[in-house]
């Protein structure tokens, strides 16, 4: 589905990854997990188009490393920021409408994630929204475009009041639909969800499993 | 109605949202004459000699009145002078929908100076909404000067919101506020430039009055080889509170400068200003284009929802 051969990412004059090679198979669960710092969210971008690196991407067996972040969008792929970021003047709808659904889409979509609809569509995306609201509007910005490959840069953190169970039923959902999910988490309850989890450190993929095998190894 | 032109209806739609006559007080002026006068119940529109503009009075106590005064110009090489005089009765409450559309097909210049003065008296309310709109591929510019001074009586307030939208070659704007005790001036400013056009805004507010306020916020977009100023300057001589914002981002080649001063002449007055210019923030776009748009189609996002 996603495969990367040799990626490697120098940001000022450091190699941030350092040769990665893996292939993310469809409609799989894949936590990505390892210390702050490892090159976990430098990954994800270099998936995504959004860091130039060297190394080849492919998606379904079609090279995609040349290819643009918005052409990556359109052949399928979706990311969700760590940090999300805010638009002065723009509402939450007019930036899901985006994907131009029927309002009823996004009414389900703003529930799934915990957002009341009628408090949220027409709210402004600033910094009057608090951090997790704004992630979980990210996480709606992402469920709301017709993916097969979703991103989720640490979508938990931050929205520790939301019940866990909601987010577990959004990817569970997510994963059930064919579609292949890729998660950068540290927490156990979201591995839990996984059919594998990869451990990065200093750049390179550690150990990458089963999540059978690779939980003991943890000590989480 | 019925005796203009598809193209004059278009400019009127744009400038005052206006698809038909309103039902209220109305007055439409095209190449520098009256076309349309009508008054309301509450509302008088009075011509001044020589077509030199119009005296709108407001009776007091006036609810729910919405006044339509756009002026359309459709011809190039016209210099339309304009004095407008609006006298707004004690405790009323009025809508007035301004506006100012050139269309010049031509190599000659037309320009709109649009001279406004409100009297506000006690306790009126008026929102005050004008659009400026520019149409026609031309050598001839179109250039939009309008000046709108306001004195505002005691417990009066004037919510203004004004649009400078695309085709205006040359504008400088000019605002200026008188506030008596307790009156609040509200301003909102939404201005795009583009190619090679200019926009200067100026606004000078003078709080006289004991817990008056203003609050002026002014959001730009340059783009292109386009130039923006924006000027303002605030003063405060009593207990009395100012707070000026401009915010802007830069395309291309464009240039702003912003030079916001706030003059405190007594130690209760507490004033602010804030202003912030910058290009469009790169983590915004990035979002955009991972939801699919390219990049000319984000900016344009981005553009629309700022400027919204
Ligand atoms: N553009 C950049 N310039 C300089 N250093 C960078 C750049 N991008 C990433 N890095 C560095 O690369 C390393 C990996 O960063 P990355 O954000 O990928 O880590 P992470 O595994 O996602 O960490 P966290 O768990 O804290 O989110 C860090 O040391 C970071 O400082
Ligand atoms: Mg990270």
């Amino acid at each position: 589905m996603l495969k990367i051969e040799n990626l490697k990412y120098i940001a000022n004059d450091e190699e941030i990854l350092k040769g990665i090679d893996f292939e993310f198979k469809k409609g799989k669960f894949y936590v990505i997990t390892g210390h702050n710092g490892a090159g976990k969210s430098s990954l994800a971008k270099c998936l995504m188009g959004l860091y130039k690196c060297s190394g080849k991407v492919y998606l379904n067996d079609i090279d995609i490393t040349d290819k643009s972040v918005d052409e990556r969008a359109k052949l399928g792929m979706g990311f969700a920021f760590q940090q999300p970021v805010t638009f002065k003047g723009v509402r939450v709808i007019d930036l899901l409408k985006i994907s131009d659904k029927p309002l009823k889409t996004y009414e389900d979509i703003l529930l799934k994630v915990g957002l009341q609809p009628q408090e949220y569509l027409f709210r402004e995306i600033n910094n009057t929204l608090s951090g997790g609201e704004l992630k979980r509007l990210e996480l709606a910005s992402v469920l709301s475009r017709d993916i097969k490959v979703g991103i989720f840069d640490e979508p938990e953190a931050g929205i520790d009041l939301w019940s866990f169970n909601n987010l577990s039923n959004v990817f569970t959902e997510f994963k059930n639909s064919e579609r292949t999910t890729i998660v950068i988490s540290h927490q156990e309850r979201v591995m839990a969800l996984a059919d594998e989890i990869i451990v990065m450190k200093e750049g390179k993929i550690l150990t990458s499993g089963a999540k059978e095998e690779i939980l003991p190894l943890l000590n989480v | 109605m019925n005796d203009i032109n598809d193209l004059e209806k278009y400019m009127l739609n744009k400038v005052a949202d206006l698809d038909s006559k309103p039902t209220g007080a109305f007055n439409l002026r095209v190449d520098g004459v009256g076309v349309v006068r009508q008054n309301s119940a509450n509302v008088e529109i009075v011509p001044k000699d020589n077509s030199k503009g119009i005296d709108v009075y407001v009776k007091p106590n006036a609810k729910k009145e919405v006044v339509y005064i756009p002026v359309l110009i459709m011809q190039g090489g016209i210099n339309d002078l304009v004095y407008n005089d609006f006298h707004i009765g004690e405790n009323s409450e009025v809508i007035i929908v301004a506006g100012c559309g050139i269309h010049n097909h031509t190599e000659h210049n037309s320009e709109h100076n649009g001279i406004h003065t409100f009297y506000i008296d006690s306790g009126a309310k008026v929102t005050y909404i004008e659009k400026h709109f520019g149409h026609g591929d031309s050598m001839g510019k179109k250039n939009l000067n309008p000046v709108t001074t306001v004195y505002l009586a005691k417990d009066a307030t004037m919510e203004m919101n004004t649009v400078q939208m695309e085709g205006v070659d040359y504008a400088i704007r000019t605002t200026k506020g008188k506030l008596q005790q307790g009156a609040s001036f509200v301003v909102n400013e939404k201005i795009l430039t583009q190619h090679n056009q200019f926009a200067n805004s100026i606004f000078d507010v003078e709080l006289e009055g004991k817990s008056s306020s203003t609050k002026i916020v002014s959001r730009a977009v340059a783009k292109d080889n386009s130039n923006q100023e924006f000027h303002s300057n605030i003063t405060g001589r009593c207990e009395c509170f100012g707070h000026v914002e401009c915010d802007a981002i830069l395309i291309n080649n464009a240039k702003i400068i912003a030079i916001p001063q706030i003059s405190a002449l007594s130690a209760d007055a507490r004033l602010i200003h804030e202003a912030t210019i910058g290009k469009i923030a790169g983590a915004q776009l990035e979002k955009l284009l991972t939801m699919g748009l390219d990049e000319k189609q984000a900016e344009d996002f981005i553009i629309k929802g700022f400027l919204s």
